[in-house]
């Protein structure tokens, strides 16, 4: 088993093999794709009442030095330099041709910037922003810090703050001291804690010792994610994607539309002036059959996209998918058919979320 | 109650006068996780041992399911599509797939209880 050797551990691992965790290989790591409890439970529960994740895969970072904001926004169209002290942001990093190179989380933490980044693209992230750093700003990894989520409508009650939605700032959580947003990935209310490595296992054991909270998975993270119409590094997002065709121009900021001053502008300037070829759209399957990522999709027998993420929604109680469509098929009704097994099901374009987000703004 | 036997693809059979009812096992049902949607053959199709003939679609993943045997299919059960949370509550019970008529004696190598146990711990 020479594969599962190879793979990295999170600071959670043997507190995941207690909890029953079934392990899988994800983006490097082993990680817990369910707990006993099932997907579907844990889905249900995080929307219910409140569920704890382990994200420690992903990459966390900080950027430090005068100018590091101005830095960032090379690589990126989000408005960094205008991020107030205590507020994370949602970007993209794009490259020369407009591509998304990974999309993350950009927080203002006074005297420097916190990011979080995907797992699997930490390794091209970070030597990429490196890359475009002046003298006196320095980027520094954080892999002796674990990430936990805390999702779900019973969190606010459980770990009373006074961050709003997209609020970030140093704390103490069950007397551990901790970095903590309120965001997430589920479209729920919740908290991400960045936490020391050695105090991941206690911080993790006393959320889940408070009264509704259950671990979950990758699987319900993936389920929950997807019916916030939320994207997917590698499923939606891809380096030949831009944040035109992604539908993501809304993590841009006005004044970096006004400048340009970001690579891959001039791609993302023409696809805003002239609308992109094709574009993220959400898909609702009808009947009840789930339509997984790479299905073809067909308007009046013609190739015209693909499937990206597609599953079963346990709340909506039903297949939702998302996928990219040429742009004459992307209004929310338009019918289309998805390729099963050589066989068409009918579908339609759908707005997202398809379960509402319920963030405390 | 006839004898239980497995295949290496983990679906369960028992011949009753003749006919033989299948489902996928407990182990199959366990790593597939809440099944949410199923796909049966239809009535009077002609199957080898070993070909396509249902679909099982979980949370998180979709799975074939084989014909154990050859034979022609001559019942499936009608509430599955509309209840397939059976397949994980009662594999073996409630959760049958479809019922198939063998063409000729039972392949030798489908496993008894026993038998299949020791081959799951293998996997």
């Amino acid at each position: 088993m020479a594969e599962t050797e190879s793979l990295l551990q999170t600071p959670l691992n043997d507190l995941h093999k207690e909890l029953g965790g079934r392990m899988v290989p994800f983006a490097g790591y082993s990680m817990p794709v369910q707990y006993p409890a099932g997907i579907m439970a844990e889905h249900l529960h995080c929307r219910s009442q409140a569920a704890l994740f382990d994200v420690s895969h992903m990459g966390q970072a900080e950027l430090v030095g005068d100018g590091a904001a101005a830095a960032l926004e090379k690589l990126t169209p989000a408005d960094v330099q205008g991020l107030k002290p205590g507020r994370q942001r949602y970007g993209l990093l794009l490259n020369a041709q407009g591509g998304i190179v990974d999309d993350f989380m950009v927080a203002n933490l006074g005297d420097r910037l916190f990011l979080v980044v995907n797992a699997s693209r930490k390794h091209v992230d970070l030597p990429l922003i490196e890359s475009v750093l002046p003298a006196g700003v320095s980027l520094r990894p954080l892999p002796d810090r674990a990430l936990l989520a805390l999702q779900g409508p019973g969190v606010a009650a459980l770990v009373p703050t006074s961050l709003t939605f997209m609020g970030i700032a140093a704390m103490q959580i069950a007397g551990f001291d901790v970095i903590a947003s309120r965001s997430g990935y589920t479209g729920e209310d919740g908290l991400e804690i960045s936490v020391p490595a050695e105090h991941a296992v206690g911080l993790a054991k006393a959320l889940l010792a408070m009264p509704g909270v259950m671990p979950a998975g990758l699987g319900a993270r993936d389920s929950l994610r997807l019916e916030a119409g939320l994207c997917l590094y590698g499923n939606d997002l891809d380096e030949g994607t831009s944040p035109v065709e992604a539908n993501l121009v809304w993590s841009m900021g006005k004044r970096r539309r006004m400048a340009w001053d970001f690579v891959g502008a001039e791609r993302v300037r023409d696809e805003l002036d002239n609308g992109p070829k094709r574009l993220r759209v959400g898909i609702k399957p009808e009947g009840r059959q789930p339509v997984r990522a790479h299905s073809e999709i067909r308007a009046n027998g013609a190739t015209v996209g693909e499937v990206t993420s597609g599953g079963f929604g346990p709340s909506v109680n039903g297949p939702v998918a998302m996928g990219y469509v040429a742009r004459e098929h992307a209004a929310d009704g338009t019918a289309l058919d998805l390729i099963v097994r050589d066989k068409p099901l009918p579908a339609r374009v759908a707005p997202t979320p398809f379960q509402p987000h319920r963030y405390a703004r | 109650m006839a004898e239980m036997k497995f295949s290496k693809d983990h679906e369960w059979l028992r011949l009753e006068g003749g006919v033989a009812t299948v489902g996928i096992t407990d182990h199959a049902q366990n790593a597939l996780g809440d099944v949410v949607f199923v796909d049966l053959p239809e009535v009077g199709r002609v199957v080898e041992a070993g070909e396509s003939v249902a679909v099982v679609e979980s949370v998180k993943a979709a799975s074939d399911v084989y014909a154990p045997i050859a034979g022609e299919i001559v019942e499936v059960n009608a509430a599955l599509p509309d209840n397939p949370g059976a397949i994980n509550s009662e594999p073996t019970g409630s959760g049958w797939f479809f019922r198939i008529k063998p063409a000729g004696e039972l392949p030798g190598d489908l496993m008894d209880a026993d038998s299949y146990a020791r081959f799951v711990e293998t996997l």
